[in-house]
């Protein structure tokens, strides 16, 4: 039998905040991550451990002032079901369905993905691509960080010791699309090679703007390939634009070799990729 | 330490373990449920599988104290009705006739995908039916059997 560290099941968001201030504690919510690292020992076992499952103020999918909210709790699961994700982000739902199986959307949660913060999580090049920001809390209060500025290096966070994610604003601003891809090594139960999400904002006359080029699985974090953004800002998306843009991509990526890929093939398929949004978004 | 309790295949039980115990262990080993098997006890090969308040999970991934309060169901607790009347669920009906079980380990995470599958209104086409028990490895029949089995409970009667 695997290692049974200490948990506490608070009910409410308080009482679980009084317990992360008290010293190292471990949080768990669906346990798709930290269940498999202390089964398999893959990282020193947490002496405390808090239980998120019964506060329900992690919960829940709403539209506030512009904004699709989504509850740190929140499983794929949930998100496939939503249909408020659905006629504002899809891209979520798309991507929802691309995570683990059936056993695993029932459990695995958005806020777990993110800080979990592992550089192959599927959501975060999302988050990256729609501008996304992670509200934490904990007894100091409440602060708001952009995504941009949460994953800081390999499995590294943002978020402080004593503080939980609570929940996620991704603002949905007029006329922006979001596209989702990901390569693994089947079309179930993988984990990426590579994963990217692309965003615009399309007004007709003056090209594309704010372009957004986000991946995982190709550096220690979650990243935004900004080169080939400045490349696609205002630009169309013409045969010409994807050769670019791809070609800089291949430039700018370092991805690494590794037991699910190599370098040159996260490489080269992140650039097939972007070429083939690109192609699709310009009807070519 | 701390008393737990919750209902399996609808009736009471109650366990007196660490709350970090995994479901897996509490049904294996402290209530003496050895239908659900230990596959890779990482989440990846669904051997594990059980309904928690009708969703299927990965029972080696479930602390216990997620589990207070609320309704697991397992292979053995599969065919509770049908045994009143002598016979098994219809899936397992169906496996046994399309010869849809090998070494058997998967047999029962299999059987409870497909359920969870069928309870929330799957239909018989072939693609839905490989998404639902894509979290379940089977290393001896090639899932072809097993597919047909499922199909032919999810297929209305005429």
């Amino acid at each position: 039998m695997p290692a049974e560290p200490q948990i506490d099941v608070p009910r409410h968001l308080f009482e679980a905040y009084e317990r992360l201030a008290a010293g190292p504690t471990r949080p768990i919510a669906g346990g798709t991550d930290v269940m498999v690292a202390i089964t398999g020992e893959l990282a020193p076992i947490p002496e405390r451990m808090l239980d998120l499952s019964r506060i329900d103020a992690l919960r829940g999918i709403q539209l506030e002032a512009g904004s699709l909210v989504l509850g740190a709790r929140t499983t794929y699961t949930e998100i496939r079901r939503s249909a408020l994700c659905r006629e504002h982000l899809p891209v979520l739902v798309e991507a929802a369905a691309t995570i683990g199986a059936a056993q695993i959307q029932n459990r695995g949660t958005l806020g777990g993905n993110i800080a979990n913060a592992s550089p192959a999580g599927d959501m975060l090049p999302i988050l990256l691509a729609t501008d996304a920001a992670i509200l934490v809390g904990g007894q100091r209060g409440e602060r708001e960080i952009p995504a941009k500025d949460f994953f800081i290096a390999y499995r590294k966070t943002a978020l402080a010791p004593d503080e939980l994610i609570l929940h996620v604003r991704f603002p949905l601003p007029p006329g922006r699309e979001v596209r989702f891809r990901k390569v693994g090594t089947r079309r179930a139960q993988a984990i990426s090679k590579v994963v990217m999400a692309l965003a615009w904002e399309d007004f007709g006359s003056t090209g594309w703007q704010n372009v957004r080029v986000a991946l995982g699985s190709v550096a220690a974090t979650p990243i935004r390939a900004r080169k080939t953004e400045l490349i696609l800002e205002g630009a169309r998306p013409t045969p010409e634009a994807a050769d670019l843009a791809a070609e800089i991509l291949v430039r700018e990526l370092n991805p690494i070799d590794d037991v699910r890929s190599t370098a040159d093939y996260r490489r080269m398929v992140s650039a097939r990729i972007l070429h083939r949004l690109l192609r699709e978004a310009g009807g070519w | 330490m701390s008393a737990y309790r919750f209902l399996v295949n609808g009736a009471p039980a109650q366990v007196d373990v660490p709350g970090m115990r995994r479901l897996l262990d509490v049904l294996r080993d402290d209530l003496g449920l050895t239908g659900t098997k230990e596959g890779c006890g990482e989440g990846e090969c669904g051997a594990c599988s059980v309904l928690l308040d009708g969703q299927v999970v990965d029972a080696c991934l479930v602390p216990v104290c997620q589990v207070e309060g609320r309704i697991v169901r397992t292979v053995e607790g599969l065919s509770l009705a049908a045994r009143e009347r002598g016979s098994l669920d219809t899936l397992q009906e169906a496996f046994l006739e399309h010869g849809a079980a090998q070494c058997g380990i998967c047999t029962p995470g299999m059987l409870m995908a497909a359920r969870a599958y069928l309870d929330a209104g799957g239909g018989p086409d072939d693609e839905s039916i490989r998404e639902a028990i894509a979290g379940n490895l089977c290393r001896c029949t090639g899932y072809t059997k097993i597919v047909d089995a499922i199909v032919a409970v999810a297929t209305p009667l005429e």
